[in-house]
């Protein structure tokens, strides 16, 4: 094997790979919002600083200042615009810093975006990005965090629950270049999450070839026979750990990494569940209306009959994050929190 | 031909242009709301009776490849860019042969074949996809300008002024149309407004004027110089046009609980259509003949509209979960 067939990238950087991929290959990719340019492109500054920095390191070198548009503060008005260019021609990446952001921009995604394509009658497409970041910060990492209730939310459920948005969630460099390319490829709105404590930390296997990873399909990543936990992004490499924990229990997890939250593949969980017969969800998004709960309903109506125990659902609390890294280290599940699950599931 | 006749015979194809759309809303709105009262179920609608100089003045200034983007109450916006009055018509009926195929009703017509980037009733929020339409001519160079309406309710709100800075940053072509009638449902402008509309255009580096949106030709004229500005890359504008509705705030509003029969005779007094038509014969550009004819051919056309809409298919139960997601094989707006 060469060096080039085994060369890996962060996570960061296979993102900015599929982007600068997309942006080559199709002229109409465009990529807005606030700092993506850091303030480049004009003449004394080539290149992006700071922390966005590496959000789009670059880019604006290559593709220039029409391309890669720098936003005022104005998240209403550019993610308006980007619907207003996917409308007319464009396929726009609107980059909201954090998805706690959305209160300021939400009429455009959920009443505007969302919605064209099935209220004009299927006449417009509505081929835009929604590229966001979520998460707290988890009790093993020392970097970031600290963000508090504001800026350290993960509340993805709030965009899964609105009919005519896709919503991806990757968990590795892999999935998330090949997730964010069929997103910028795909011709209707899908909001693309990136974990905030992936970032230059992560590190796997990349093809440097432009390669699509299936929107809609959950994956099975680890096999097992005695439960299914599934996992949303930095959730799912979190179950992977657990489940490696209980196999020094003699119990065989299986991990399903679910990927996309809508449209969900109740299918790959459900046929999971149906051979491990056991099923526990994990979310770092509060419980109530939250994907894990979703996730649970859905496996409980399609596939009780597998079930011989209650599902359990991993979330974070019901509460906001707290900045103290004291009790933020607590706010996200943690392995410790999916093996107590598990245990108490065999319990019952 | 000297380029004075020239200019003068563009202004009369404009005017009789301007005539001609002013006449087909006013009789598309007067029909409609015939159908209402006598019990047509046509949901949410907000009649644009009384301001059709705003969107046929604008209109009139704009080419067939140019965009807008529109109000709750679109339906005289549809017409002037050119949406065909039988699918409109069809829409209210909710009938698959309708411009959204009934899934939109009055508040979300839309026709991107003729620019007509939908009726919009989250107010404000068709203002930030005029800035986005700018984007996509700058960028794909397609030379199209995009006038964005909205009302005078809409100054308030923060999506119409991130619109404005981010179109004069970006020097975009886009032409923003206030469309002041005086009322935001029963909050009189006078009271919601801070300072005047217009000098909010010098607050964002635009031009910005005030203009009698009862007179198609003033609107015209601002529009055209506003598209002229923009098709030349010199930027966005702002036009106030100082209009009236002469009917309730919606289907279901009596206007009289908050404006005086005294101010609404005023406005009629100033009707737009008649003034147009005064301006035609009195100065030799139209017959009256020729202005009655038009306005027979139209109601005709409205009854047209009308049989097209009731022999329409209703829509059937499955497409209730049709279009939810955009798939592969969808055209796009190009």
């Amino acid at each position: 094997m060469s060096s080039q067939n085994v060369r890996e990238l962060t996570h960061t950087l296979a993102i900015l790979e599929a982007i600068r991929l997309e942006m080559r290959s199709d002229p109409s990719v465009i990529l807005l919002g606030e700092d993506v340019a850091g303030g480049a492109g004009r003449d004394d500054k080539p290149e992006p600083e700071g922390w966005f920095a590496a959000r789009g390191r670059g880019l604006i070198a290559e593709f220039g200042p029409d391309r890669i548009i720098d936003t005022p503060i104005a998240e209403m008005g550019f993610v308006g615009a980007a619907v207003g260019a996917a409308m007319t021609g464009l396929r726009p990446i609107a980059d909201l810093s954090f998805i706690d952001l959305i209160g300021v921009c939400y009429d455009q995604i959920i009443n505007q975006a969302a919605k064209m394509h099935y209220m004009m009658g299927g006449q417009v497409d509505m081929p835009m990005v929604l590229r966001t970041t979520y998460g707290a910060r988890p009790n093993v990492t020392t970097h970031g965090g600290g963000a508090a209730a504001q800026h350290s939310q993960t509340m993805y459920s709030v965009l899964a629950h609105i009919p005519g948005l896709k919503v991806v969630v990757p968990s590795t460099p892999y999935n998330a270049k090949g997730l964010l390319i069929s997103a910028i490829r795909d011709n209707g709105p899908v909001v693309f999450l990136e974990n905030r404590f992936f970032g230059m930390g992560a590190v796997e296997h990349v093809p440097e070839e432009a390669y699509t990873v299936e929107i809609g399909k959950a994956k099975i990543v680890r096999r097992g026979r005695h439960v299914t936990i599934a996992g949303i992004g930095r959730m799912t490499r979190v179950a992977l750990d657990a489940a490696e924990r209980l196999a020094a229990e003699n119990i065989d997890a299986e991990v399903v990494d679910v990927l996309t939250l809508a449209p969900l593949d109740e299918d790959t969980i459900v046929e999971s569940v149906s051979r491990t017969g056991r099923l526990v969800v994990v979310d770092e998004d509060t419980p109530t209306c939250s994907m894990a709960r979703d996730i649970a309903a859905r496996v409980a109506d399609k596939a009780f009959d597998y079930l011989q125990a209650p599902i359990k659902t991993v979330t974070a609390p019901e509460a906001p994050v707290p900045f103290s890294a004291a009790l933020e280290r607590f706010y996200a599940p943690n392995a410790d929190a999916i093996i107590a699950a598990v245990r108490a599931q065999e319990g019952e | 031909m000297s380029s004075d006749e020239r200019l003068a015979d563009l202004s009369t194809e404009k005017k009789r242009f301007m005539f001609d759309r002013m006449v087909l809303i006013r009789q598309f709105e007067e029909r409609l709301k015939r159908l209402v009262d006598t019990g047509l179920p046509v949901g949410a609608a907000h009649y644009y009776i009384g301001e059709e100089a705003v969107a046929a003045g604008v209109c009139a200034a704009l080419e067939p490849g140019d965009w807008i983007t529109s109000t709750h109450r679109g339906h005289g916006h549809c017409i002037a860019k050119g949406v065909d009055v039988r699918p409109m018509m069809a829409e209210l009926f909710g009938k698959t042969n309708g411009t959204n195929r009934g899934k939109g009703g009055s508040m979300h017509i839309t026709d991107v074949r003729v620019g007509m980037l939908g009726v919009n009733p989250i107010v404000g929020a068709g203002t930030p996809h005029a800035v986005g339409a700018g984007l996509s001519a700058k960028i794909l160079k397609t030379g199209a300008v995009t006038a964005s309406f909205f009302g005078d309710g809409a100054t308030s709100i923060g999506a119409v002024h991130e619109s404005m800075n981010l179109a004069a940053i970006w020097n975009l072509p886009v032409v923003f149309v206030c469309e002041n009638n005086g009322y935001a449902q029963s909050t009189p402008a006078e009271y919601a407004i801070a300072g005047s509309i217009a000098a909010r255009g010098a607050a964002y580096g635009m031009p910005g004027e005030s203009v009698d949106g009862q007179d198609a030709i003033a609107v015209w004229a601002a529009a055209d110089r506003a598209a002229r500005r923009a098709r030349a890359g010199q930027g966005p504008s702002l036009i106030e046009c100082r209009t009236y509705r002469y009917h309730g705030h919606s289907t279901s509003d009596n206007p009289l609980r908050y404006r005086t029969t005294g101010e609404q005779d005023q406005a009629l007094a100033r009707d737009c259509i008649v003034r147009m038509r005064d301006h035609l014969v009195s100065n030799g550009l139209a017959t009256t003949e020729e202005l009655d004819r038009i306005e027979a051919a139209h109601r005709e056309l409205i009854e047209e509209a009308v049989a097209f809409a009731e022999k329409g298919p209703l829509p059937e139960p499955g497409e209730l979960t049709t279009d939810v997601y955009v798939t592969a094989q969808n055209g796009g707006a190009r």
